[in-house]
């Protein structure tokens, strides 16, 4: 009996007699002042979260609507040249948009063959002793910090690798940049990756081999279809990291904004704008500290926009296997 | 079934296993790829670093001559941010998880905190940097200080620490809960002195390994107003600071040779740093998995 009233108090279904009795006991000892204070306490900091991020919203539209007092959102959404700095001053962002997509693009590249492919071998065919050592190993290169990867970019994929194979390539160049963001974020597309795999039930995989069909086939036709959603989900997620990356992209794509599409020139991308103008001074109030929060502000919607996605993917593409 | 419809079919089979075979190798070579890469980076950083370092590296002040140049300050104000970013975040992000996963009743409001806080943990750092700026540096006046870089860091890897210090809450067996409850302990008891004990190791591993990030941590500090070059080791918290990572950045914007090295040099005081953390992490764990006994 005691185990009963315990266990319902902490699941409380509501309709069951046990339950009932369960709540009426909770209601005794737990609506002590100091119960509740205490539980007062622990929500406000569970609430603070909230409260980050309504900060978050508030702050990017405050500085962005000031922003658009001065310049029209038109000529900032659609604008080709993105020049603050310069007279005259001009404030499109696609240049910057631009530049963010290429290297996230490259990065992508770099990511997803690599990752899908050590998650489908760590898997489906790595023995559990290969496994254990291998798969720490892959995350550690998501804890190195970005700063690592900037420097390496810039004294190793560049001089080493990109401008031996295109010698017109600039010290500071998009390709190098991608690359270098693009191992980065291969620990995450593998790892969500290789649950997604390891979620879809055994049976599945048993069923394709019993009907005869290769570990390769029952790998892509089978495993890979069916943990797809999470697959999927998992590229978005990397995506917006790689969307968001800052120091490599200062470091190793230099700090000019174009608009045109070229993997060995120099680029800006949004976030090292930021970093451009902090480094700087940046009085308050003047237009450079408002372009800082109208460009993050575009940032925060893009990525946002990317990991609802990532979110819809996951609860609508998800198959049910009971 | 005629003789040579069997051997079509197992040459069919033969096809289907080499394909096989290669697309394992394909599979095998991605993953040496990327564990390759890791060994290059590391290789890249010693072998230009390795011979900077010293214990006068360590201990000196920048420098415009890279030969005398160290990373004191960049230290000192790293292990300043990683202690009071400690400090605030702990209580708030344990306390947050403790709400969610103890005391929650699973109403609207819990579910909107539970999905802001994985929202949260996707917006990219920079941002935080934005609202640090505009909320600790300007609109509490605080400044480019050491104290709104250690609140933007503790903003940043909150969502981290209420994550893993929730499946720390969630690895205790609720047996311990119903005995506490049972014997009559109110929700808050049990939660003191019996769940929280139990949950503290994994709960101390998560908090670690999110500090380690916010080490690693450059851009958002910049935007806060972290110095790039600075010749003194921070007072108090209304200190102006830099951190290893902006240090490290700053030299190796700079074209010079030398200057290189010693980012270099200094990436690998950082790593150090980032080792010894989670090494901690870790025997933390093991040292508590053993006293375990569930």
């Amino acid at each position: 009996m005691a185990e009963k009233v315990a266990k319902a108090t902490t699941i409380t279904t509501p309709g069951s007699t046990t339950a009932m009795a369960a709540r009426s006991l909770r209601g005794s000892s737990e609506n002590r002042p100091v119960e509740r204070i205490i539980r007062f306490l622990l929500m406000m900091c569970g609430l603070l979260s909230v409260v980050t991020t309504f900060a978050i919203v508030a702050v990017l539209i405050e500085e962005t609507v000031r922003f658009f007092i001065d310049v029209s959102p038109v000529d900032f959404f659609f604008g080709t040249r993105w020049a603050p700095l310069l007279q005259p001053q001009s404030f499109g962002v696609l240049p910057l948009v631009v530049g963010t997509l290429q290297i996230a693009f490259f990065a992508m590249l770099v990511a997803v063959p690599i990752g899908l492919a050590s998650a489908i071998y760590l898997s489906m065919y790595a023995p559990e002793r290969v496994r254990m050592v291998v798969k720490p190993l892959l995350e550690i290169l998501a804890g190195v910090p970005t700063v690592v990867y900037g420097y390496f970019a810039l004294t190793f994929i560049t001089p080493t690798i990109i401008r031996n194979i295109w010698g017109d390539a600039g010290v500071f160049n998009a390709l190098s940049a991608g690359i270098a963001v693009g191992i980065m974020i291969i620990p995450m597309v593998s790892s969500l990756s290789e649950d997604a795999i390891q979620a879809v039930p055994r049976s599945l995989r048993d069923g394709a081999l019993a009907l005869g069909a290769t570990k390769f086939e029952v790998s892509t036709r089978v495993m890979v279809p069916a943990a797809l959603s999470g697959i999927m989900a998992s590229c978005i997620l990397a995506l917006s990291r790689a969307v968001g990356e800052t120091m490599i992209v200062v470091l190793a794509a230099g700090g000019t904004p174009r608009f045109e599409w070229d993997p060995l020139g120099p680029l800006q991308t949004m976030t090292a704008y930021i970093v451009q103008i902090s480094l700087g001074d940046t009085p308050r109030g003047g237009i450079e500290y408002k372009t800082l929060f109208a460009v993050g502000f575009t940032l925060f919607l893009i990525t946002l926009f990317m990991n609802i996605i990532s979110q819809r993917v996951t609860a609508r593409f998800r198959e049910e296997y009971d | 079934m005629s003789a040579i419809a069997m051997r079509e079919d197992t040459t069919g089979l033969r096809r289907r296993k080499l394909v096989g075979g290669i697309f394992l190798g394909v599979f095998i070579g991605a993953t040496m790829l990327a564990l390759g890469a890791l060994a290059l980076l590391l290789i890249d950083v010693f072998r230009d670093g390795a011979s900077w370092l010293s214990w006068s590296f360590i201990r000196n002040l920048p420098s415009r001559r890279p030969e005398i140049a160290g990373i004191w300050p960049a230290l000192i104000g790293s292990i300043w941010i990683m202690i009071l970013t400690a400090a605030f975040t702990f209580p708030i992000g344990v306390g947050a998880a403790i709400y969610l996963h103890e005391f929650s009743k699973r109403g609207k409001l819990d579910r909107i905190i539970e999905t802001n806080i994985s929202n949260l943990a996707g917006v990219p750092s920079i941002v935080y940097g934005l609202l640090g700026l505009a909320v600790f540096v300007e609109l509490f006046g605080r400044g480019p200080s050491i104290l709104s870089g250690a609140l933007t860091m503790t903003l940043l890897i909150l969502p981290v620490v209420i994550i893993a210090s929730r499946e720390a809450l969630r690895a205790v067996p609720d047996s311990l809960r119903q005995a506490a409850l049972g014997v009559g302990a109110t929700r808050w008891q049990m939660v003191w002195s019996h769940v929280l004990p139990a949950a503290m190791p994994g709960i101390l591993t998560g908090t670690i390994l999110a500090l380690s990030r916010a080490i690693g941590e450059t851009a958002p500090l910049i935007v806060v107003g972290a110095v790039t070059y600075i010749t003194f080791t921070p007072e108090g918290l209304e200190s102006r600071f830099t951190v290893l990572p902006l240090q490290i950045f700053d030299w190796a914007s700079r074209p010079q040779d030398d200057f290189q090295a010693i980012a270099a040099a200094g990436i690998i005081v950082l790593l150090v740093l980032l080792l010894t953390m989670n090494t901690a992490a870790i025997l933390l764990r093991n040292h508590f998995r053993k006293n375990q006994n569930w």
